[in-house]
């Protein structure tokens, strides 16, 4: 690519054609302020704080959206420049109300940061959004509209996930950012709006407090499980570089606040990856609907009831990881333990808000209790354990405990896009070939391209798989479907970017760079596994010999149903 | 095709819709831009208070105006056209312009009631059905224009002498809408060269007591005292005349904000945050100069369209001319 050459703050630097002035600034620790800059969406320059000036030209121009040319000689800080992104800054703060002691950017506010930064007063006008409606988004997603800054962020992610509820509404000379209200839309709880808000206006529910509060109930015994992309993602809460796996101190801090039991939810992966596997050989055999789609992603699985219900026989009717592990908690488990179901806590921390609305789902009921009681996102976890003034990065490491805590490579990768897929070939290969095809490394799956495609030979069987990440391209999956019904046989949808570990419930900030860190986190943990095929974990042969060995009980604690939805959301 | 720009260029004409950019320039550099499709569109969003030329010409010339458009098509090369007008307009002349349109490929807009809309590339956005804002420039409309292709955009007036010119027929006349406190108010048409003062004396409204004018726009004009009206007319070519003594100057400058934040776009935060908070500061009647100097800098100066970045100046004069405040 052609180098260019540059000048910055008096500094001769070299980038390349097509990129902006603030890339190169990033590229050389040059700190530039930005607000609505973000790896994923297109350049805005809205919130005019990465203002430049440039040599011979006139005017100050946007570092976010301006591109580099031979001999630019750029300033990036003239007192000129500082008093506009002041100005700049008191007036966003003047539409902001800060809640900062409940804020979801808490511990980690650039916004805050620039208005230290800046010597801005925060009260230098009137508070314009005072009485701003707040909204809730199901069980998942917490809105307060008198904290956005007009960005649009929000809703051009929410564009980009063609789920599209999130749009410009005017109010008294205002656009103002809202739900919709047509009722052909609704919120599939992504949170990929958390995300991209660089104002803590979008945040999940929070789930804190009781998870807290069942921590000093004596009464109620809480077993926590660990979803398979927190264990490369919860340590940059806690300033650990990205993509450090943490599970050892994850597991040794839910320990000492109290929990009864800590599993992690890569075994039930597993059992998701085994059971999928059956069904997906039985659809072939028999000639069942195919495509069949993935169903662990429950954004994914909303957006299919709400915006594609005519493709809802094609999702599998195995039960997402988190949703196995709870339902075998309250019954293999209480059993062997010998405590009452009612008096388990399964709190599960997930890297989704999507997840919070999964566990509401009352065709998920077994026996009259629903599997999991509580989601935690990875930021709510971080949170929990800051109250408890846990210095995750000084603890010990821990394991797990028996008797699930001990998963295969197979159950780790699922944080990743593709993961759920290789895990399933792994096991397909394995079953197919009578367990003389061990597999391993199907490495055409992985990746962060939006939408991959493979052919998989397993024995007499071309399988074609697809694997999608961003609910944006899922919609162009599926219009490619309605084409071409027969190009695929097996499709995995996940609704984040990077699947898992770009969940709308990980650490902020989350961006391309970061996502490819915390999956190659995930892989390098897969390598090092004994066992890297879900049949092969001990754990798993043990339950299907004891327990999921029953036709009723695997149907119960693993198989699920799925309806047509209308809005949920409906705000007046 | 030459043979019309360069008669253009021999003219001087410049855009009248408030810019004054050059047109011959502007149809060159369409002409110029490779793509395999082009665009022309007619600006007739007249958007701003008080200028109501392009109104006039729908009403008398819509024929001639057309007639522009089609030689502007020919001239670039574009295969369609669109008229863009704002609601009341489109109302007005829908049956009319689609007569004399006829089968020709020439699309009416109908754009939404807000002044952004009258900006080039929202323009562009909005005809596309996207989100009413505007785009980063540049690319300029002329090489990224309506549908990502190469886009000639002139307001009604100028597609309207471009026909004259055409020609032979121009003889360095424009449209003058002439209004607030004088007798004889309405739209007239004379000498591009004329000064203020000339256009107040020819169509007989010269006020005979103390007055100030807003000049260009009915809100983002230029305020003139009548020591400075010896100068040709600015931007969509409106005067308009106010009574020193009579009016209420706080008045009119909370009609201009009003309008300026009902009619952005609010996408950039100094004109959706700085015009809210000026407002604020006409309201409550309280001049202070260092705070209305830092929101009209950060207005003028980091704005992202040429909205915010040109709303300060009819404030500014207002406050330092009439009221003497600083």
């Amino acid at each position: 690519m052609a180098e260019i050459k540059i000048k910055i703050n008096g500094q001769e630097y070299i980038g390349k054609r097509g990129q902006t002035i603030l890339e190169v600034a990033k590229d050389n620790s040059i700190d530039i302020p930005t607000l609505c800059e973000h790896s994923d969406l297109e350049p805005k320059a809205s919130c005019r704080l990465c203002l430049v000036s440039i040599s011979g030209r006139k005017g100050f121009f946007t570092a976010c959206s301006t591109l580099i040319e031979e001999g630019m000689d750029i300033q990036t800080d003239s007192e000129e420049i500082k008093a506009l992104r002041k100005k700049n800054l008191e007036l966003l703060f003047a539409q902001h109300i800060e809640r900062c002691n409940t804020c979801v950017r808490e511990f980690n506010c650039q916004f805050l940061k620039l208005a230290r930064d800046y010597g801005v007063n925060l009260k230098k006008y009137e508070d314009r959004k005072t009485n701003y409606p707040k909204f809730n988004f199901g069980p998942s997603i917490y809105f307060d509209s008198s904290k956005c800054i007009d960005c649009r962020n929000c809703i051009e992610i929410c564009e980009k996930q063609r789920v599209g509820f999130l749009e410009l509404e005017e109010h008294q000379s205002f656009w103002e950012v809202m739900p919709s209200k047509n009722f052909k839309k609704d919120c599939v709880y992504c949170g990929q709006c958390i995300l991209h808000c660089p104002a803590g206006a979008f945040m999940e529910i929070d789930s804190v407090s009781d998870v807290e509060a069942a921590l000093k109930d004596k009464n109620k015994y809480v077993i926590f499980q660990v979803a398979p992309s927190i264990r490369t993602a919860l340590g940059e809460e806690f300033n650990l570089p990205y993509g450090t796996n943490i599970l050892g101190k994850l597991f040794s801090a839910l320990h000492k606040i109290g929990a009864y039991k800590a599993f992690d939810v890569s075994v039930s992966a597993d059992i998701t990856t085994i059971e999928e596997a059956n069904e997906l050989i039985e659809r072939i055999t028999q000639k069942k609907t195919l495509p069949m789609f993935t169903s662990c992603c429950p954004a994914w699985v909303k957006y299919v009831e709400f915006y594609a219900p005519e493709f809802i026989p094609n999702l599998t009717t195995v039960r997402s990881p988190q949703i196995i592990l709870g339902g075998l908690s309250k019954t293999y488990f209480a059993e062997i333990d010998k405590i009452q179901p009612q008096k388990i806590v399964v709190v599960s921390l997930m890297p989704c808000t999507a997840k919070k609305y999964e566990i509401s789902r009352p065709e998920l009921n077994i026996n009259g209790l629903l599997p999991i009681d509580y989601v935690l996102t990875t930021r709510e976890l971080a949170r929990l354990f800051k109250k408890y003034n846990i210095k995750l990065d000084e603890l010990e490491p821990e394991a797990g405990d028996a008797p699930w805590s001990e998963p295969t490579g197979a159950g780790i990768i699922y944080g990743a896009s593709g993961g759920v897929t290789e895990s399933a070939m792994r096991t397909a290969a394995y079953k197919l070939s009578g367990q003389k095809i061990k597999q391993i490394d199907f490495k055409e799956l992985r990746g962060m391209e939006h939408i991959k495609e493979a052919t998989i030979n397993l024995g007499d069987i071309e399988l074609k798989v697809a694997m999608v990440n961003g609910l944006g391209n899922a919609k162009k999956l599926l219009e490619i479907l309605k084409k071409e019904p027969h190009k695929y046989d097996y499709i995995e949808v996940m609704a984040c970017y990077g699947g898992c570990i770009g969940g709308g419930g990980q650490p902020i900030p989350t961006t391309e760079a970061i996502r490819h860190l915390r999956a190659q986190g995930l892989y390098d943990i897969d390598l090092e596994k004994s066992e890297r095929i879900a049949d092969e974990s001990p754990a798993i042969q043990k339950l299907y010999q004891e327990f999921l060995n029953q036709e009723e009980a695997r149907h119960k604690v693993c198989h699920t149903a799925y309806f047509t939805k209308t809005k949920e959301n409906k705000f007046e | 095709m030459a043979d019309i720009i360069s008669k253009l260029k021999e003219a001087n004409l410049l855009g009248r819709g408030g810019a004054a950019f050059p047109t011959g320039l502007k149809w060159e550099s369409v002409a110029k831009a490779s793509g395999e499709k082009k665009y022309v569109i007619c600006n007739a969003s007249e958007g701003e208070p008080n200028v109501f030329k392009d109104d006039y010409i729908l009403e008398h010339y819509a024929a001639e105006v057309v007639e522009g458009i089609v030689l502007a098509m020919e001239t670039i090369g574009a295969a369609e056209a669109y008229i863009y007008l704002n609601p009341h307009y489109f109302d007005k002349y829908e049956i009319k312009l689609k007569e004399i349109i006829d089968d020709k490929p020439i699309h009416l807009f109908k754009k939404p009631p807000y002044y952004i809309g009258g900006e080039e590339t929202v323009a562009c956005n909005l005809i596309e059905g996207k989100k009413m804002e505007p785009r980063q420039k540049p690319p300029f409309i002329s090489e990224v224009g309506l549908f990502g292709c190469p886009t000639l955009m002139n307001n009604v007036e100028t597609f309207y002498y471009v026909n004259k010119i055409n020609k032979g027929e121009y003889k360095t006349t424009r449209f003058y809408s002439v209004n607030g406190e004088v007798n004889n108010p309405g739209v007239y048409e004379l000498s591009a060269e004329a000064t203020i003062a000339d256009v107040l004396n020819q169509t007989n409204n010269f006020p005979n007591f103390n007055f100030f004018i807003q000049v260009g726009g009915g809100a983002s004009g230029e305020i003139l005292l009548a020591d400075e009206i010896n100068q040709p007319v600015k931007g969509a070519g409106s005067i308009t005349v106010y009574n020193q003594e009579t009016a209420d100057p706080y008045k009119i400058m909370a009609n201009w904000a009003d309008f300026f934040l009902n009619g952005n776009c609010d996408k950039c935060v100094p004109c959706r945050e700085g015009i809210y908070r000026l407002r604020e500061i006409i309201l409550k009647r309280e001049l202070k100069k260092e705070e209305l100097e830092s929101l009209f800098n950060v207005l003028e100066k980091a704005s992202f369209c040429a909205l915010g970045r040109g709303a300060t100046a009819p404030f500014r004069g207002l406050i330092t001319k009439v009221l003497k405040a600083y």
